[in-house]
């Protein structure tokens, strides 16, 4: 299968992660609730899977089988995922207004059933990675081409669960399965080296026997040659670490815990925007 | 016991999952380090390829198993009743709510499992089970029940729960006997059925031995009572126990789990749902149990066939 848009200038993909920003902005505002730290510290990691050429897939075919799955296993960072699908081609764009909405496909947290081309059901951290190594367990079984990314947030590594599959997906060398954290160092209740340090991240899942690749997650080339690295390598699950800032974009909102899961009032996405667009 | 030993419901769905494997490559089997004692060891050896050992890790067992039904396997997930049911919030995430084709098997239900004691005793999972959307929970009676139960549950697109035994539990069903999905099997009723029963036995998994056992003796006292077998905890059979509600003059509820949520509730929500006003009397267990051998518990903890008598013939007034 072609990947839906060959890949993309860096400048480009710059460009179109700043309007995601703002449409993320748009989007919570609309709603009065939702979650816009995390959304806007992922987006420009989304914004090079899907539109950099790393993420086999076509909107077309949502189902095909030989597709890349991804997922998104910090579920309520589903803004930054509903503007990447819609921009992608998937849903219109005019549905990103209706996010949270009583009768809305776009539920606060990813839902397959109302939006089939999601992957998986999540908002319960840490199962994510576990579903994504049946994923990629499966495709060995099928000695399929196919690709795993699951990205997770760095609080959500505190889970239990998360260092279970942790430890499965290098028994059975999966090196189709890609795990994408989100380190934007904010947690809902306060930083994450306050409520529980991960550090030394790297380390610990290099001990694991991941391959873990550690870059600047606001770096478009850095994400892009993360990317592609992960893509080729063999014999072990590769973890990219993606260093960070919670809220991003917006300088007020960074590193801020409050606006974790806080939308913006009027006032405030109008003043978001301003710099966004500055 | 009358009967002849079956083995225990976990000897007969190992057997069958081996089998079945030749039949169906989409069967996938995952482990959490119980595959000895759930029974799965004998799918292993045949099919190495398809299982999947993963430690003692049950979340990342029903996680990987949600991911593996997500690209079109059947995965069959085992551990004990009680380490399954304590994962619940992941299966209602990963399975239920994602409506994955995960089937998970917990044995060693209920304080029948014996010497193990209270912390090994899957007493709530039925109860755990019925309350996720979209989930099917079956316990079947004996190895000629779980073996199609088994075939059932795979054929079945959905999540399904199947509750079975570590204790061997009797032959109660003839060779040529047909697994009903959803319906009450009237598993024994006396050589001269009454036009009202005295009695309705409802019973499921290892208990529905001591419910005939205690049928049986109750016939030998001119006692009428029949014996029903809810091998299908949920959906759960109401029109079935509206019948039998109808036709005799009291419910007697069997179960080798706590009094909450199992069983007995399904009856009592059946029974309420369809405005039926029925005499029932509940038996289960009520409190953690303890070490002992599975005929000593279930008679201290009111489940073997003396109780499941007293219960038909006690004064309800």
């Amino acid at each position: 299968m072609a990947v839906s848009s060959p890949g993309q200038t860096l400048s480009e993909l710059q460009n179109k992660a700043k309007r995601f920003r703002v449409e993320i902005i748009e989007m919570l505002a609309e709603a009065g609730s939702g979650h816009p730290g995390g959304s806007l510290s992922a987006i420009d990691f989304l914004t090079v899977l899907y539109f950099g050429g790393h993420l086999r897939h076509d909107p077309k075919r949502p189902d095909d089988p030989e597709r890349d799955r991804f997922l998104l296993s910090k579920g309520h960072c589903v803004p930054a995922l509903y503007c990447v699908l819609a921009n992608a081609g998937y849903f219109p764009k005019a549905e990103l207004k209706t996010l949270r909405k009583f009768g809305s496909r776009l539920q606060g947290h990813p839902d397959k059933r109302r939006l089939p081309f999601i992957e998986a059901n999540t908002g319960s951290l840490g199962q994510g990675l576990s579903i994504a190594l049946g994923l990629a367990l499966a495709a060995k079984l099928d000695r399929a081409a196919w690709k795993t990314v699951c990205m997770t947030g760095d609080g959500e590594v505190q889970e239990g669960q998360i260092w279970e599959a942790a430890m499965a997906a290098p028994k059975y060398k999966l090196d189709n399965l890609i795990w994408v954290v989100d380190y934007n160092q904010v947690q809902q209740e306060g930083l994450t080296k306050a409520q529980m340090d991960l550090a030394p991240l790297q380390d610990k899942l290099e001990a694991f026997n991941w391959q873990v690749a550690e870059i600047d997650g606001h770096n478009f080339e850095a994400i892009d040659s993360a990317l592609r690295a992960a893509r080729q390598a063999t014999g072990k699950p590769q973890a990219i670490i993606l260093r960070t800032v919670k809220g991003k974009g917006v300088s007020w909102m960074e590193l801020q815990p409050a606006w974790h899961g806080k939308a913006p009032k009027p006032e405030e996405a109008a003043k978001a925007i301003a710099e966004l667009n500055s | 016991m009358a009967s002849a030993t079956s083995g225990a419901t976990r000897d007969a769905f190992g057997a069958r999952l081996a089998e079945l494997g030749a039949e169906e490559p989409r069967l996938v089997v995952l482990d959490a380090d119980l595959g000895g004692s759930t029974r799965t060891v004998a799918f292993m050896k045949r099919f190495p390829e398809r299982h999947f050992e993963l430690g003692i890790a049950e979340q990342n067992l029903i996680g990987a198993a949600a991911g593996l039904a997500m690209a079109g396997k059947i995965p069959v997930a085992t551990s004990f009743a009680c380490f399954l049911a304590g994962r619940l919030e992941v299966i209602r995430v990963a399975v239920a709510y994602n409506r994955t084709n995960v089937k998970l098997v917990g044995t060693h239900a209920g304080i029948g499992i014996g010497d193990d004691g209270p912390s090994q005793m899957g007493l709530e999972d039925v109860a755990a089970m019925r309350a996720l959307s979209g989930m099917t929970v079956l316990q079947p009676a004996d190895a000629v029940e779980t073996r199609q139960a088994v075939d059932w549950m795979l054929r079945h697109q959905g999540p399904v729960y199947l509750r079975l035994t570590r204790q061997n539990v009797p032959e109660l069903h003839p060779a040529d006997y047909a697994f009903r999905f959803g319906k009450l099997d009237p598993i024994w009723k006396p050589a001269s059925p009454p036009p009202k029963y005295q009695a309705s036995i409802l019973a499921s998994g290892a208990v529905v031995a001591n419910a005939v056992e205690a049928a049986k003796a109750l016939e030998r006292r001119g006692f009428m009572a029949q014996v029903l077998n809810a091998h299908t905890l949920k959906p759960f059979d109401a029109d079935g126990i509206l019948a039998a509600a109808g036709s005799s003059s009291r419910l007697v509820t069997v179960e080798d789990h706590y009094e909450t949520g199992g069983l007995g509730s399904a009856v009592a929500e059946a029974l309420a749902d369809r405005g039926c006003p029925a005499p029932l009397v509940r038996l289960a267990v009520r409190d953690f149990a303890e070490s002992g051998g599975t005929e000593e518990l279930y008679e201290k903890y009111g489940l073997s066939a003396n109780h499941i008598a007293e219960a038909c013939l006690r004064n309800l007034d």
